[in-house]
């Protein structure tokens, strides 16, 4: 129990953060039309991939001994790599698509 | 913790410009800029943290982040430029659960430095169940919107043997933390569980459902990267994932509305279970149908006044979008009205039919949404079903035993004539038969839309 109150007391900026970011995505998405889910969804998608970040972090931080460590902090950052540069390219295709009515 | 206030600066502009871009991204005006402002921002905070970094770190861990972010970006750059334009849904499963997997990763190799701090155990723990979930989950999607895997398969009493997995899952994770072990082990032991849970949840649900379990994974992936923010105190991690987490959510529940379905419903429901024992099936229908030739429908198009065309999936899959775009511009020409009437949920995601034929160049204003369209069916001469079978199914209106039940749709049985292309009797995704191909207005014209489609081009040419 000490141990969730010193959690909470350690992390209220986070916890924060977490609350209002909640909000802002239900404001954020509230009302769109139903045309634009399919690029919205791959958006939020390519945005989630900033857990490439938490990759790089492993890889910065490795002990340059361990082997699997550094094998398998390469496979994340190169997966995290594919989800943030294949979601915005898939979405921008999608909505190149939009932008050419006149 | 050590914190570069300019690190802390890109990080805070970074997650402001997720924000921004996901609000621009929910008008088709901005949607384009939107996605560029975020894309900018995730690649300002990505070399933030690289060059950023304080502390020593050898040249070679340099070279293989390096090396890493290179294949990564090739490969993405050409699989995501390469796709077709029907390929799109499934493409986004494929890269979803790309970034669930690195999450997972990512918590495979902080375990052991974590020891005894037992909230951040717990985090790990969590970031691996959810993002091998979101992984393997994903990576099924997307084997069954491409078609690997068509069928919901479904070990008898599925939804009690997930669940007792889940729950066994979570009591694993518990044990771990709270025995404070060491064991890499039971490590992988949890993380294998996870990848055989995520595959167990989505092989049941059926096809025309995966963009709802997409759409959902792809909140859980949100969340498995706010759960590394959370570990590293990575403030635009944290931001980013729990953004796309509630956002996801949204999202995924305006999905299940469009649908008139409950998100549990979606999951544990077992949609379109024809060879089930009765009790959603839906009634068989009974009837003949009537086989049109492409010179009959041809006159009746010519002759008509007002056409409306319905596309579905079938018109993805077989690339008809142009040929379909044609056959409109014709009929234009020859002083036939022709609308488009797109259903939400046509296609395999939302949203999905407007962009196969914003492709082709298809006007706007041809584009009518379905509250607008379907008091028009009424006056409408010719409706022209192309690929497109559960969003008219009339069952959703008054068949209470269809699974359909209550899901809005287009009321293509209101039209003088019905002319309905498919490529053979089978039934949708769903899995349930169409009254509205018996009916005694409705012709069928099987075969290949886009062959179908030219074939009536060629003959109205030549009227």
């Amino acid at each position: 129990m000490t141990e969730l109150i010193d959690f909470i007391s350690n992390n209220l900026q986070m916890i924060y953060i977490v609350v209002l970011m909640i909000f802002v995505g239900v404001e954020v998405i509230g009302h769109v039309p139903a045309v634009l889910h399919t690029p919205l969804m791959s958006g939020a998608n390519a945005i989630h991939g900033v857990v490439i970040i938490g990759a790089i972090l492993v890889m910065l931080g490795a002990d340059p001994e361990n082997k699997l460590a550094l094998s398998l902090g390469f496979v994340a950052v190169l997966l995290g790599t594919l989800n943030v540069v294949g979601g915005f390219v898939v979405t921008d295709r999608m909505l190149e698509m939009f932008k050419k009515k006149k | 913790m050590e914190y570069i206030f300019g690190l802390e600066f890109i990080y805070l502009i970074a997650s402001v410009t997720y924000i921004i871009g996901l609000k621009m991204l929910g008008h088709p005006e901005t949607a384009r800029r939107g996605n560029l402002i975020a894309a900018a921002g995730m690649t300002a905070a990505i070399l933030g943290t690289i060059f950023l970094y304080e502390g020593e770190v050898p040249t070679f861990i340099y070279i293989l982040i390096g090396v890493a972010i290179l294949i990564g970006t090739v490969l993405g750059w050409l699989k995501a430029k390469r796709v077709q334009m029907t390929a799109m849904p499934e493409l986004v499963s494929l890269f979803n659960g790309m970034g669930g997997a690195s999450a997972a990763l990512i918590g495979l190799i902080e375990f052991e430095h974590y020891h005894g701090n037992t909230l951040s155990i717990l985090t790990i723990l969590g970031g691996i169940i959810i993002g091998s979930i979101s992984f393997s989950g994903s990576m099924i999607a997307y084997g069954k919107l491409n078609g690997t895997f068509q069928k919901p398969i479904r070990i008898p009493k599925y939804n009690i043997i997930n669940n007792l997995l889940l729950l066994g899952l979570f009591v694993f994770a518990g044990y771990i933390v709270w025995s404070h072990t060491e064991s890499q082990l039971f490590l992988y032991l949890l993380f294998l569980g996870a990848l055989v849970y995520g595959i167990l949840f989505v092989v049941p649900i059926g096809g025309a459902d995966m963009p709802v379990v997409i759409s959902l994974l792809n909140s859980f992936t949100g969340l498995a990267a706010a759960l590394g923010g959370f570990l590293y105190g990575n403030m635009v991690m944290l931001t980013g994932g729990i953004l796309v987490g509630s956002a996801g959510t949204i999202l995924t529940f305006a999905m299940c509305n469009a649908m008139n379905r409950s998100l549990s419903n979606v999951i544990f429901g077992g949609f379109g279970d024809t060879d089930d024992t009765g009790a959603e099936g839906g009634s068989k229908v009974q009837g003949s149908i009537k086989k049109a030739s492409v010179s009959d429908v041809a006159i009746l198009m010519n002759y008509s006044q007002k056409v409306i065309i319905v596309p579905g999936y079938g018109l993805a899959v077989a690339q008809a979008q142009h040929a379909i775009h044609e056959l409109e511009q014709l009929l234009e020409s020859k002083g036939v009205q022709v609308k488009y009437a797109i259903h939400p949920v046509a296609g395999r995601m939302p949203g999905h039919m407007n962009v196969l034929l914003a492709e082709t160049n298809v006007e706007y204003d041809k584009l009518a949404e379905m509250e607008d369209v379907n008091p028009e069916f009424n006056s409408t001469d010719v409706v022209f079903v192309v690929g497109a079978n559960d969003v008219v199914n009339p069952a959703a209106h008054n068949d209470p035993s269809s699974p359909i039940y209550g899901m809005p749709i287009l009321d293509a049985e209101n039209a003088k004539q019905i002319i309905v292309n498919k490529r053979s009797m089978k039934p949708g995704y769903a899995g349930i038969d169409n009254e509205l191909f018996y009916n005694q207005k409705t012709s069928m014209l099987f075969g290949d839309a886009r062959k179908v489609i030219q074939d009536l081009i060629n003959e109205l040419k030549g009227m």
